[in-house]
């Protein structure tokens, strides 16, 4: 079926404009850019009509990418339902961004730099979902952190977007330690790196083993989608260009953790302390993230820190045995998530690239259209029941509830939260009265489409597709039943923080004041994201950046082990030196030397024959 | 004639002209003068061979005097030469002055 | 015409002709050099059609008698390890005269002989099978390079030469007491005929015996590789060095020492070097890491890259102290990589030196704006030099770890860290080279790549990706060499070490 030509057709795109962009017209370049993701999401459609009920996975291989003793890697591409949801999700919102992204960045510099930055994205994105082994999927896994890189640091002259590359790209490699540690482990025991080989196996492997494997896995999981400990990285990526928010940082590249951990479910069911890690760190990473965002005033931030908590949520899903439950909300945050950062980006675009949410206000009647796409994806996010949001997020706090009341009761407590400080931006953007400076415009249409289109699958793209159902041949039935007691708790959680964000930000607009000035402790705590990064750059980066100038390179390299060579050197020099004096350049003296050893030669010969009795 | 004088008598001389060489060569300063005492030597040497060379009736004594006597000749030849050159550049001949190797 | 002889020749022949080339014009000598290069070139690439991939053995072999007594033969042939790294050596070659041709302004023709004659000695010792041969070439590479600091480096060049070449001869003494030991006890210095003796029982060391003669060798080469803690001539020498020196010093040179451990020390004296093996493995690590934390703080460009080499061989010398088969093709698969990659970084800091006259990290920033395709090259082979996939180091920095992983899991773990902590220097000069603003002195002093600078980075770039993408090009042959040198270290340790006392265990260990 032709399976490399998904992957295949961005990267040519990237090639196209990487090399020859700087002279194509901006035409051109979309032509290439977009054209190619929208032939690859084309060819996404062919192969799965094509393949038909794909009740088991179809593999094609390529070429043997790495082969050494018993190791052999090849390069080989699988589809099966999982992968589908994947290559639709990434095909298809990333074709709506890219197009929405004409319209954003037409005004900036590096404009076929950004494309084809996008368009590597792409590629390395669908090699990720595509994989058919570890190996593969681990180049995807490190490609799509090289573009996020890339990307992050889009304006290079700024230093703090430049650093926030850079800090997204070493957290992620923080992470990647824990998964290639877990892919040695993976061919230690199984000899193989192949999808198929590996599941295959695990259910006979030692649980202490596959524990160890899913634990590590999930701390790569946990550096690619932002998990705690190693979160910290997501909201400063919010630096780059907001499609590539959107794009990137949340819809797809960080959903790659979720994606990898449900890959891997054999691994896990055999496997449940890891499993309940991951619950464990996904609620904690909700809870936690959320209550962050209650305090942010940069709308992008917020939504960074909203993205952090729903993909906690994926997190408890998968921990909780629902994989096809972390699944569907990772389709339908893609959904809303993506809306709600095109949309911030047409209100920060709008604003000519006011992002702090105090400089606006009251843009509902300026800009129709991005207030009416913002409402759906907010109500989404809020769990309103029957949009996108409120099916996936109940599928997994019923999966909690089954699994432990108190991972239920937390998520539902954080969907609250969710639902008030979604709705705090909301208000405080579009409601009230404008504090800004700027003439607000509504956007062109190439970013409205994308958006409306967004909207709609926003609100009915969770009962559209039904992704348990699709998924139900992939995973493990989910035990949990159907119950109306929980989801009716979870949406009436969700609508009542919609309500005090009303009444706080647009009923009684003095109350959050009064608040942040009387839990003044607390609110600094939150306000400054509990200090974690900076706890971090005093903890680890300080000292070893530190250590390493002090302690090891002016003390022990410089020092001990130069030292102790040129040691040497000197000590050899000053033995030189002593014996020089003899070499004093007057030949008399050297002549006076050679009288003097020929007559004790011959002095000692005489002894010689003296004592050896005269023969 | 030869049968006369006693053996050591030659070997003493050439010990005293051995040594005269060597204090020569020692105690002067000036280059050709210390040129001189080595010539003194191998004759000295020279000596002692054809001495030897008489006593056992051995030519091979005669042989390495004549050697010496070519190695003199061609050392005579290159160190005169090396002497004019140092006396060219230096315009001394004191072998104190010439300590230019010692730095 | 035996191939092998005419790749070892055509320099030595271009050598002795660029002496004799006019001094006064300099042209004349760089494009005589070029032309040489290229030649010799060309002929090491028809190697590749003429070498049987087949066969795990020496092939192309030539053997003539050279000295009659002590009997020393010029005995070179090839396998599939040292037919890549000689391929390396006449590759970077023409790429070290082309980088070199604006660079180099004084005493331009003995530049380019000494070049070639580098190249003589790098391609003569990976290929000598003669032990005696093997030492000569060895300390004819060193002559060069010695050269090649001292006359054409910057400041400090006279202390780094001295202290390169005396390192190397410390090493290299060693070696030649163990060479003639080993002569004085098998009676030739024949490399293939003592293996032969050993296995078959005709020579046998005690253990304390092998041990001595393994750590004879073993420091020899871990000076050259360079093995934490004998890595400090490295710094100075790379700082020191004109940009063609330190791209033949760390691509080239450096390999002599890892070949050495994997072609001599390991068949000679496996028992010794499996006892061995822990120890040296923790060092290797310690490099890694030590490596790539002084990389992390280092003010200047050169010097960085040069202690990030530290921390990239560490991975070589880990792989080949696995002993296993993943292990071992990792660590050659790496050796040629660090070649590659190593070798574009330091011709691209040569290039930004030519321009703005400094290797200091903060005279730069914003280069990205003044020279966008330079920093694209640069950043490609930076992302190649942190083992981002499709790029070559991953597959050697992966085999390595896996193999270390198959041999002792907390090696991998250390090991790893290292991988972390190569994106930390990497990327942190990164950022303050290109990007930030632009600065005036950058501006005025940072045109983009010319023509001939192209000709430098493509071929580098092309391989950084042919490597990375379909390693199996490259690693068949290497398969079937290092198979053999395993099996080697593994079939002829009963025979070897004297069933006595504290070896046997050792015996029973290994297996």
């Amino acid at each position: 079926m032709q399976l490399w030509l998904i992957p295949i057709l961005p990267l040519a795109g990237f090639l196209i404009n990487g090399l020859f962009g700087r002279r194509f017209s901006k035409g051109l370049v979309n032509a290439f850019a977009i054209g190619s993701v929208v032939l690859a999401f084309l060819w996404v459609l062919k192969t799965l009509f094509g393949l038909g009920g794909l009740t088991a996975a179809y593999t094609e291989h390529y070429f043997t990418w790495i082969q050494s003793g018993a190791l052999s890697v090849g390069c080989d591409f699988s589809v099966d339902r999982l992968t589908a949801v994947m290559l639709l999700v990434v095909t298809g919102i990333g074709s709506l961004i890219h197009i929405y992204a004409i319209g954003y960045m037409a005004h900036e510099g590096g404009y076929y730099r950004f494309f084809a930055y996008l368009n590597l994205f792409m590629f390395f994105m669908l090699t990720l979902v595509l994989a058919a082994n570890y190996l593969v999927l681990f180049v995807g896994w490190e490609g799509v952190g090289l573009c996020s890189y890339l990307l992050i640091g889009f304006y290079f002259d700024k230093k703090i977007a430049t650093d926030a590359g850079n800090k997204a790209f070493i957290v992620n490699r923080i992470g990647d330690f824990g998964f290639s540690l877990a892919m040695f482990l993976i061919f230690r025991q199984f000899g193989s790196f192949d999808f198929a080989h590996v599941f295959a196996q695990a259910p006979a492997a030692p649980v202490g083993l596959l524990t160890l494997i899913g634990i590590l896995l999930m701390f790569g999981a946990c550096g690619k989608s932002a998990q705690i400990p190693l979160y910290v990285w997501l909201p400063d990526a919010m630096a780059g260009p907001t499609p590539v928010s959107a794009l990137i940082h949340a819809a797809t590249m960080v959903t790659a953790g979720v994606y990898m951990t449900a890959r891997s479910w054999v691994i896990y069911t055999h496997a449940p302390i890891a499993m309940d890690v991951i619950a464990y760190i996904g609620i904690a990473t909700a809870f936690v993230a959320a209550t962050i965002g209650l305090a942010q005033n940069d709308i992008k931030k917020v939504f960074a820190y909203s993205t952090v908590s729903q993909l906690g949520y994926m997190f408890v899903g998968v921990g909780c045995g629902a994989f096809s439950a972390g699944i569907y909300h990772l389709m339908t945050h893609a959904f809303f998530k993506a809306l709600l950062f095109l949309g911030a980006g047409a209100v920060i675009h709008s604003l000519s690239g006011e992002q702090d949410m105090r400089q606006m206000g009251g843009l509902r009647a300026k800009i129709p259209w991005t207030f009416g796409v913002m409402l759906c994806a907010s109500l989404a996010i809020a769990g309103f029941p029957f949009t996108s949001g409120f099916f996936s997020k109940d599928a997994i706090l019923l999966a909690a509830d089954h699994r432990a009341p108190w991972l239920y009761w937390v998520g539902v407590f954080t969907a609250g939260m969710t639902a008030f400080y979604v709705f705090r931006a909301f208000f405080m953007t579009f409601f009230g009265k404008y504090r800004g400076k700027e003439h607000p415009h509504e956007s062109p249409p190439v970013m409205l489409i994308p958006l409306v289109i967004l909207a709609g699958l926003s609100l009915v793209g969770g009962y559209l597709f039904k992704i348990p159902d699709f998924l139900r041949p992939v995973f493990p039935a989910v035990e949990a039943p159907e119950a109306f007691g929980p989801m009716a708790v979870a949406s009436a959680a969700g609508l009542l923080g919609i309500a005090l964000a009303y009444l706080m930000y647009v009923y009684r607009p003095g109350i959050p004041d009064s608040i942040a000035s009387g839990a003044k402790g607390l609110y600094t705590l939150v306000y400054n994201k509990y200090f974690v990064d900076e706890i971090y750059d005093a903890a680890v980066v300080k000292p070893l950046v530190g250590g390493s100038r002090v302690v090891l390179w002016k003390g022990f390299d410089a020092g001990l082990i130069d030292g102790t060579v040129n040691g040497i050197g000197a000590r050899a020099k000053g033995i030189g030196g002593v014996l020089r004096l003899a070499q004093s350049g007057n030949t008399r003296s050297y002549a006076t030397w050679i009288a003097f050893g020929g007559v004790l030669v011959i002095f000692g010969m005489a002894a010689m024959i003296v004592l050896g009795g005269l023969r | 004639m030869m049968g006369h004088v006693p053996l050591s008598w030659f070997l003493m001389l050439s010990a005293v002209l051995f040594s005269l060489g060597v204090a020569g060569f020692i105690f002067r300063r000036n280059i050709i003068t210390m040129f001189m005492s080595i010539e003194l030597i191998l004759n000295a040497v020279n000596l002692t061979f054809i001495t030897f060379a008489y006593q056992r009736q051995q030519v091979a004594g005669h042989l390495l005097a004549f050697f010496v006597m070519v190695v003199a000749a061609a050392e005579a030849a290159v160190g005169l030469a090396i002497i004019l050159t140092v006396f060219k550049n230096r315009e001394t001949l004191n072998i104190d002055d010439l300590d230019s190797m010692k730095n | 015409m035996n191939l092998l002889l005419l790749v070892l020749l055509l320099p030595a022949a271009g050598f002795l002709i660029a002496l004799a080339l006019p001094r006064s014009s300099p042209a004349s000598s760089r494009y005589w050099a070029l032309a040489i290069s290229l030649v010799t070139f060309l002929a090491s690439l028809a190697l590749l059609g003429w070498f049987d991939r087949s066969v795990a053995g020496d092939q192309l072999t030539v053997d003539l008698l050279w000295i009659s007594s002590p009997e020393i033969r010029f005995h070179i042939a090839a396998d599939g390890v040292s037919l890549w790294l000689v391929l390396l050596s006449t590759f970077l070659t023409p790429i070290c005269v082309l980088i070199s041709w604006n660079h180099i302004q004084s005493r331009v023709k003995e530049f380019y002989a000494f070049l070639l004659l580098l190249e003589v000695g790098l391609v003569g010792v990976f290929l000598a099978q003669d032990l005696f041969l093997f030492y000569v070439f060895w300390e004819v590479s060193l002559v060069p390079m010695y050269f090649l600091i001292g006359i054409w480096g910057h400041e400090r060049r006279i202390y780094a030469a001295v202290k390169f070449f005396l390192y190397t001869m410390a090493g290299s003494v060693l070696m030649l007491a163990a060479i003639i030991y080993l002569y004085n006890r098998a009676g030739t210095f024949g490399y293939a005929a003592i293996l032969d003796q050993l296995a078959s029982g005709r020579l046998a060391f005690t253990a304390f015996e092998q041990m001595l003669l393994f750590l004879a060798f073993f420091v020899a080469f871990a000076i050259k590789v360079p093995l934490f803690p004998l890595h400090t001539w490295l710094p100075d020498a790379h700082v020191e060095a004109p940009t063609a020196g330190s791209v033949m010093l760390a691509s080239v040179m450096l390999k002599m020492g890892t070949f050495g451990i994997l072609h001599y020390a390991l068949p000679l004296f496996p028992a010794a070097a499996r006892r061995c093996a822990p120890w040296i493995a923790v060092l290797a690590i310690i490099g890694i890491i030590y490596g790539a934390l002084v990389a992390m703080v280092q003010p200047n460009m050169k010097k960085l890259v040069a202690y990030s080499s530290v921390s990239h061989l560490g991975f070589v010398v880990l792989g080949i102290f696995s002993f296993t088969q993943i292990g071992l093709d990792g660590a050659v698969y790496q050796m040629l990589n660090h070649g590659i990659t190593t070798g574009a970084l330091f011709a691209l800091v040569g290039l930004m030196y030519d321009r703005r006259h400094s290797l200091a990290i903060e005279d730069y920033g914003g280069v990205a704006t003044a020279a966008p395709w330079l920093s694209t090259v640069f950043l490609i082979t930076t992302l190649a030099s942190i083992g981002l996939p499709l790029l070559n180091n991953f597959v050697g920095e992966f085999l390595v770890l896996q193999g270390a992983a198959l041999a002792n899991f907390k090696w991998a773990i250390w090991a790893a860290l290292g991988v972390i902590l190569s994106a930390c220097y990497m990327l942190w000069m990164y950022q303050r080279v290109f990007y930030g603003e632009l600065k005036d002195a950058v501006r005025s002093h940072m045109p983009d790549l010319n023509l001939r600078e192209w000709a430098v980075v493509v071929p580098l770039i092309a391989m950084m990706v042919w490597m990375g993408v379909y390693s199996k090009s490259f690693l068949d042959p290497v398969g079937k060499t290092t198979a053999r040198v395993l099996e080697q270290t593994q079939v002829n340790v009963p025979y070897r070490v004297d069933l006595r006392g504290p070896a046997s265990t050792e015996v029973s260990r290994a297996r």
